[in-house]
């Protein structure tokens, strides 16, 4: 159970997928252009996080190594698929206003990457933890920025006006303003040196992205799965190669000292028999 | 033929894929820093997306109408989209090397990104036709190519300025982009 909460924990503040990991950008702009917006993305996010992690958590030992990406995009996009349907059936509204951006869940990379770095290795109910706190992170990451964009670009927060007319800043209600907000985020995450994938904190590595996630598309987890795999068979080696070594060496040791005992016993003898 | 250069100004400057619509914004901020990269990007974007929007129109309107399966659009998109770029990908290997040499690095890099299923979505969403999807994508595509241009030649100025510390990295960059879609802001009058 403490692992579930750990979980939790790391989802939604150690590596909370917006403003640590820096994650799933795209809908991080274009949807945050109302708090109930943002709030609906990071919901439905939420729940295709959930049970894809399930989903290939279970089938973890099923899916073949090489064919395992093909599979999880399946698996995320009948999901998707199903998110859809139901919002469209159920929310109207949200689904007028999330639009396209629903579809796209499936090209996120939060879920493809949860699925490589954390599903496929793990059990399935910390799989599933894993997501409902990656997924409520991101949940949390689009509400803060999307009230931000509505009280400056809109002046009202889920739709409560509170500011009059005149005195709004209505480019933060448009695309520049998604970017200044990010700009204004990631610039503040650098003045305190808060940890976030932007700062340059990320490690310089063999990995086929350059370990930069915020250039991250999902496809590179193949050849990056490749590289990591290539680095743990040459640890091994070495390590067995060491240890091989090592036991070269004390036996030559133990043999050394064997030899000298028995010199030393046949000195003592020869001096005994003098 | 109005009506196709509507669609192409359209999708090219008034509705960027970037700097209106967000999708594709990984690669844009990762593959700027050099012209010559993201020019190899653009190339390889507007290969791809044009490729992509004439099999998805073909599946669309050839298998999932027919069968009545428009609900599974995504899931047949993606696919379409994953299995184009790796049988493109070993197309350009074996028989265009000179090309696979300029594209190949940023093809598995487009696979899943969000510009290629948007523009295939966005074409069934306003019920393109054929030829239509095809300009569509071709717009898409040069809209990007322009952006991740644009945005590297900037990035490649501004390199040895002196930036205040905090803004370093990516918050100058989000910025830029932030004064360029204010830019892409005037062509909304252009249709």
């Amino acid at each position: 159970m403490n692992k579930c909460g750990e979980r939790l924990y790391n989802g939604i503040i150690k590596e909370n997928p917006t403003f640590v990991l820096m994650l799933g950008m795209c809908p991080t702009l274009a949807v945050t252009t109302t708090a109930i917006n943002g709030v609906g993305m990071g919901l439905s996010t939420t729940a295709v996080l959930v049970f894809s992690n399930l989903i290939i958590s279970a089938l973890r030992k099923i899916i073949p190594d090489r064919v395992r990406i093909p599979a999880y995009i399946v698996i995320v996009a009948s999901l998707v698929t199903i998110v859809q349907l139901l919002l469209q059936a159920f929310i109207p509204s949200l689904y007028e206003s999330l639009g396209i951006y629903i579809p796209l869940i499936v090209v996120n990379c939060i879920i493809l990457g949860r699925a490589e770095a954390y599903a496929a290795k793990n059990g399935v109910v910390e799989s599933a933890f894993d997501g409902i706190g990656m997924g409520l992170g991101f949940t949390v990451g689009l509400t803060f920025i999307a009230i931000f964009r509505e009280i400056l670009g809109g002046g009202a927060v889920f739709g409560f006006e509170f500011i009059p007319e005149d005195y709004r800043i209505t480019i933060f209600g448009l695309a520049p303003g998604a970017f200044f907000v990010l700009a204004i985020l990631t610039a503040l995450q650098n003045k305190f040196k808060a940890p976030s994938a932007t700062n340059g904190s990320a490690p310089k590595s063999a990995l086929a992205c350059g370990g930069n996630c915020a250039s991250c598309s999902g496809a590179a987890c193949a050849s990056n799965h490749a590289v990591l795999e290539d680095i743990r068979a040459k640890e091994e080696a070495k390590a067995a190669e060491a240890k091989k070594a090592a036991a070269l060496k004390a036996a030559q040791a133990k043999k050394e000292a064997e030899a000298k005992k028995a010199a030393e016993a046949k000195a003592a003898d020869a001096k005994a028999e003098e | 033929m109005k009506e196709l250069i509507l669609i192409i100004v359209g999708s090219a400057l008034v509705n960027n894929i970037i700097l209106s619509q967000f999708q594709g914004l990984c690669p844009f901020l990762g593959v700027s820093k050099k012209v010559d990269t993201s020019i190899g990007m653009g190339g390889a974007v507007i290969f791809v997306i044009t490729l992509a929007c004439i099999a998805t129109n073909l599946v669309y309107s050839f298998v999932l109408v027919p069968l009545k399966l428009e609900y599974l659009q995504t899931i047949a998109f993606i696919l379409v989209i994953a299995a184009l770029v790796q049988f493109v990908e070993m197309f350009l290997k074996k028989n265009v090397p000179s090309l696979y040499q300029a594209l190949g690095v940023f093809l598995p890099l487009i696979t899943t990104n969000c510009a290629v299923l948007g523009a295939a979505l966005t074409n069934v969403q306003k019920g393109y036709n054929f030829i239509y999807s095809v300009a569509n994508g071709i717009g898409t595509a040069v809209g990007f190519t322009i952006a991740i241009v644009l945005l590297a030649s900037i990035r490649e100025s501004i390199e040895d300025n002196d930036i205040p510390f905090n803004f370093q990295g990516s918050p100058i960059v989000l910025i830029t982009s932030g004064l360029m879609a204010i830019a892409f802001l005037g062509f909304s009058g252009l249709i």
